[in-house]
């Protein structure tokens, strides 16, 4: 996301957040908020949260929902940038698809999460180039394996079957998802399944909680507290 | 490989301190059955290994065998066709990389697997069957390309939806749990390759992912295959409903399982009768 497509609407005087923001004494994260491009007034009381994603499975369940989020968030801005306005036809494809499936998991988890589900994150793409095709396929590839490995290494913890089960259907998509991003980054390469990912057992990597959630700091503004998940 | 070590590095050092020893415990436990095994003197096992085992983990392990057994015939399959294609010749010279990665795989996955039934569960991993990939002559996978990266894609989605099945009936194993999704997932970027590249050489219109229950231009012997892909609801949540997706694009969101005895019927089309 280019900031100036932002700042405008962020810098309008009578901007409500702006004054919430003054009136905190928040001025100067302030300022990098509004850079952020928070193009959705309705998320305003959100913006600098702190959500607790809980214990036990609900725990886990809002873990998936937190990078759900940030996925199809990532989908959504995708679509409105100058890369996916230019890009082929192919990609159109893959990025409409990934966009949808994205949501779709993200609405899945939110009304299975119901009132336990954790508020809206705070996303920040500023470090992505919307415009430009690599950026957008590196962020893409980022997201996508980062998933698979959070979905990975999470199963374990879940003490429900059923869950486990649907965890399993989402992460295969993930995977699939990756394969594609990583194709369109190399084509008809080997990369689609590395040996970055993939170590001598043929097992892909895993990552627990505090490796996935720092990684997708990056990404995330809103404050994440993992601290009851399961260990 | 050293089974310790690797076990060691599966082992999510986040597990609480009662599932550490307890993983530690079972795990000291397999390798002392093993040690047991490869003769090693009866007086070096602990008697309170031999005494608290079998309660909780033999009944465990049979279970876990049956399924890490099950998971093996698989990759025995998958390594062979492979092999074979790649012996055969079949593969465009430019996108054997492709397929020497993925046969890399799951020979990796029957090395892996045969070393944990074998090493770590104590049990006997299973011979490799003897496959017949023409399906008593009605395919030509190694002579014919296209054919070839049918079937490739028909085994891979098929094992995307076996280990899936599977992933509640070895959750009492945190170990075995991750390594059957750390290969899920492999299985999951290879069918998802496979998927696509037939469609960019024309072969199909499929995506990389799974719409409705779409064999595309498969042969519709596999159907099967893809039986009950196109379900929208999960957890008792319409998800078509809930968004106003489309249904093909909910559908290709979630994968869905196969039951052992779904794949079975599949696998054994391509078991030699002979």
């Amino acid at each position: 996301m280019k900031n100036e497509l932002f700042m405008p609407e962020g810098l309008k005087t009578a901007n409500p957040r702006r004054q919430f923001l003054k009136m905190s004494g928040l001025t100067v994260a302030g300022a990098g908020l509004l850079l952020m491009g928070c193009d959705d007034e309705d998320r305003m009381p959100m913006m600098s949260g702190k959500v607790s994603l809980g214990s036990g499975d609900t725990g886990i369940l809002n873990y998936a929902y937190a990078l759900e989020q940030l996925e199809a968030a990532f989908y959504a801005q995708v679509m409105m940038g100058s890369f996916f306005a230019n890009a082929s036809a192919e990609e159109k494809i893959i990025f409409g698809d990934l966009e949808k499936h994205e949501r779709a998991h993200r609405e899945f988890f939110k009304v299975a999460l119901g009132a336990s589900a954790i508020a809206d994150l705070e996303v920040d793409f500023s470090s992505i180039d919307f415009s430009s095709r690599n950026s957008v396929l590196a962020a893409a590839k980022t997201f996508e394996d980062l998933g698979v490995a959070a979905y990975n290494g999470a199963g374990q913890f879940l003490e429900s079957a059923d869950l486990l089960l649907i965890a399993g259907k989402i992460v295969s998509v993930e995977a699939r998802h990756a394969a594609a991003i990583r194709d369109l980054i190399n084509p008809n390469s080997v990369d689609f399944a590395g040996d970055d990912l993939i170590d001598v057992n043929g097992l892909e990597r895993t990552l627990n909680f505090q490796q996935v959630l720092t990684a997708a700091s990056t990404y995330v503004k809103t404050e994440i507290d993992f601290s009851q998940l399961p260990s | 490989m050293n089974l310790i070590k690797l076990l060691d590095s599966i082992c999510p050092d986040t597990n609480t301190p009662e599932e550490k020893d307890r993983f530690y415990s079972r795990r000291d436990a397999f390798r002392q059955f093993g040690d047991f095994s490869k003769k090693v003197a009866l007086g070096a096992v602990p008697l309170s290994i031999l005494t608290a085992l079998p309660k909780v983990a033999k009944a465990d392990t049979a279970s876990l065998i049956g399924v890490l057994n099950y998971a093996l015939t698989l990759e025995h399959l998958e390594y062979r066709y492979y092999q074979m294609g790649l012996d055969s010749g079949v593969i465009m010279a430019s996108e054997r990389p492709i397929f020497q990665k993925i046969r890399d795989h799951e020979l990796a996955h029957v090395k892996f697997l045969t070393e944990v039934i074998a090493n770590v569960l104590n049990g006997t991993p299973v011979t490799e069957p003897k496959f017949d990939f023409t399906v008593g002559g009605a395919f030509a996978p190694f002579s014919d390309y296209p054919t070839f990266l049918a079937l490739a894609q028909a085994f891979e989605d098929t094992g995307v939806r076996a280990y899936k099945g599977q992933a509640a009936n070895v959750m009492e194993s945190d170990v075995v749990l991750t390594a059957a999704l750390s290969i899920h997932s492999v299985e999951a970027r290879h069918a998802s390759m496979v998927r696509r590249l037939r469609t960019k050489k024309g072969l199909d219109t499929q995506k990389g992912w799974v719409t409705n229950a779409s064999i595309g231009s498969l042969p519709a012997a596999t159907q099967a295959i893809y039986a009950g892909e196109e379900n929208v609801s999960h957890a008792g949540v319409n998800v078509v409903n809930l968004t106003g997706i489309d249904a093909g694009a909910v559908s290709e969101a979630w994968d869905e399982p196969l039951s052992m005895n779904e794949v079975l019927g599949i696998a054994g089309l391509f078991l030699s009768t002979n």
